[in-house]
């Protein structure tokens, strides 16, 4: 039997840059950074004072408040991604088979400020003052049971937990999961949201972040020879995914075709990179989708704006590209929206749809001096449009655990 | 007396996301109002923060309607 084949029919975001995909986007495609100084909480005395956090974000749009009050703010944000992609694909006005619709939206972290508050509480009064709803409010899965829950969708529910390649896996399994006919829609991506003491905190402490506290706007800056540590991100990145066949008989809007995922483990370092674990994961995408590598023109790239990590990936990408790698138009939207974690994957495999749809790859600012070891075509600071064919996005997490998936144009 | 009972139906129209004026001292938090367990733990919860009292879990399982909450803040009030 040939392989069921998956597109892509819906899109939500919510985000440093923007909380809708139309604002996003624009943003993206201008260059816009969502950068600035931490107000989620007095960040005064932490090395790192700034962060990419989602603005002006009314969770009241989506949820009642009695709902609102039980999710911690990763729910929020999942949700309200999830609802968006919903919409989009018109599932929600759909009389579709809701024992064929899945969910798979996960999160790195998961509820860290709940906890967070939960443990102030317990401190200050003890146990009585622990609420019922602490664990189902900070518990990864939650995004997928109580989107399910909001629509009905009684198919495959799952959450998936690879650290910053959560949303990449989230949304190559949950393709799987429809390639394999246990489903014919899921809708799937990553949520993150860990401005909070110890979120920002652990990763100080880790020596991860960029200090740039006096111009947080030119703080992520990958594949800059400044560059020095990552800006943390929050917000969610949500996909809908439906069989071909599906989409086209209920005459869904398609956005593009996932026709390739790869994965891999380094078996390297806790959190150090190494280039041989995503040159294998790119390539094992690559295989997956029947492409060679002179076939892809734009990478949506893990780019973090590490000193280590940026020109890891340069060179896994150039040992998985070969000579095609010097063609690629490499880019990292991070240097926009800060790092989301486990929701990177979800917004980064968003753009790269959008690049795919509009034919044009967004900017990778801040490059003000490239780094001379860093020398493939990185998209500086400018939007490009261009043909595009085939796109890759690349995420990788702690752990050494590595995600990439080949999106192609329908 | 009368404040009291505001109080309370102020608290569970909250809680439980219903509107005040479908609150009649004889609904039931479960058949009338549409909370399950973890809804009738949380509004223990609250009530006790409103009221500054503790209600231990023995008492708050009876407490299964406006009017029985009501009774429960009048007769330990500090």
């Amino acid at each position: 039997m040939a392989r069921r084949r998956v597109v892509i029919t819906g899109l939500g975001i919510v985000s440093p840059v923007g909380n809708t995909v139309e604002e996003a986007w624009q943003n993206i495609l201008a260059g816009r950074s969502g950068i600035g100084a931490i107000t989620k909480f007095d960040a005064s005395t932490f090395p790192t004072r700034i962060a990419g956090e989602v603005k002006n974000f009314d969770i009241g749009a989506y949820l009642s408040p009695k709902e609102a009050r039980r999710m911690d703010t990763f729910i929020h944000f999942g949700m309200a991604a999830g609802i968006q992609a919903v919409r989009d694909a018109g599932l929600d006005q759909e009389q579709a088979d809701a024992e064929r619709i899945g969910v798979c939206i996960g999160s790195g972290i998961g509820g860290l400020p709940l906890i967070e508050a939960t443990k102030d509480e317990f401190n200050g009064a003890g146990v009585r003052k622990v609420s019922p709803f602490f664990v189902p409010g900070s518990i990864i899965n939650m995004i997928s049971g109580n989107l399910s829950i909001q629509y009905g969708f009684k198919g495959p529910n799952i959450a998936l937990v690879t650290a910053c390649t959560t949303g990449t896996h989230s949304i190559g399994e949950a393709a799987r999961i429809i390639e394999y006919g246990d489903a014919d829609v899921m809708v799937a991506g990553g949520a993150e949201s860990t401005v909070s003491p110890l979120g920002v905190g652990g990763f100080c402490a880790a020596r991860a972040l960029s200090t740039r506290n006096d111009d947080p706007a030119t703080a992520s800056r990958p594949w800059d020879k400044d560059r020095d540590g990552f800006v943390l991100g929050e917000g969610a990145g949500v996909l809908v995914l439906e069989e071909y066949e599906h989409a086209k008989a209920r005459g869904a809007k398609i956005y593009a075709e996932l026709s390739g995922y790869g994965m891999s483990g380094d078996a390297y370092h806790m959190t150090a990179p190494n280039a041989d674990g995503p040159r294998r994961c790119i390539q094992a995408a690559l295989k997956n989708a029947g492409v060679n590598p002179d076939q892809v023109q734009y990478l949506n790239a893990h780019g973090t704006s590490t000193p280590l990590g940026d020109k890891n990936e340069s060179d896994a990408i150039k040992l998985a590209f070969g000579e095609a790698a010097h063609k690629l138009v490499v880019n990292s939207t991070k240097s926009m929206t800060g790092h989301l974690l486990g929701g990177a994957g979800g917004i980064e495999s968003l753009f790269t749809v959008l690049a795919l749809h509009h034919q044009v790859s967004p900017p990778t600012i801040n490059i003000f001096n490239q780094d001379p070891e860093c020398d493939l075509d990185y998209c500086a600071n400018t939007a490009r449009e261009m043909k595009i064919e085939v796109a890759l996005n690349n995420n990788f997490g702690f752990g050494g655990t590595n995600g990439s998936l080949v999106f192609k144009r329908v | 007396m009368d404040n009291i009972v505001e109080r309370v139906k102020k608290i569970v129209a909250e809680q439980l996301g219903v509107n005040e004026a479908d609150i009649k001292n004889e609904s039931s938090f479960v058949d009338d109002l549409g909370a399950d367990s973890l809804d009738t733990v949380e509004l223990v919860m609250a009530l006790e923060e409103e009221f500054e009292c503790e209600i231990p879990d023995e008492e708050a399982e009876k407490i299964t309607s406006v009017q029985q909450a009501i009774d429960y803040i009048l007769a330990n009030k500090k």
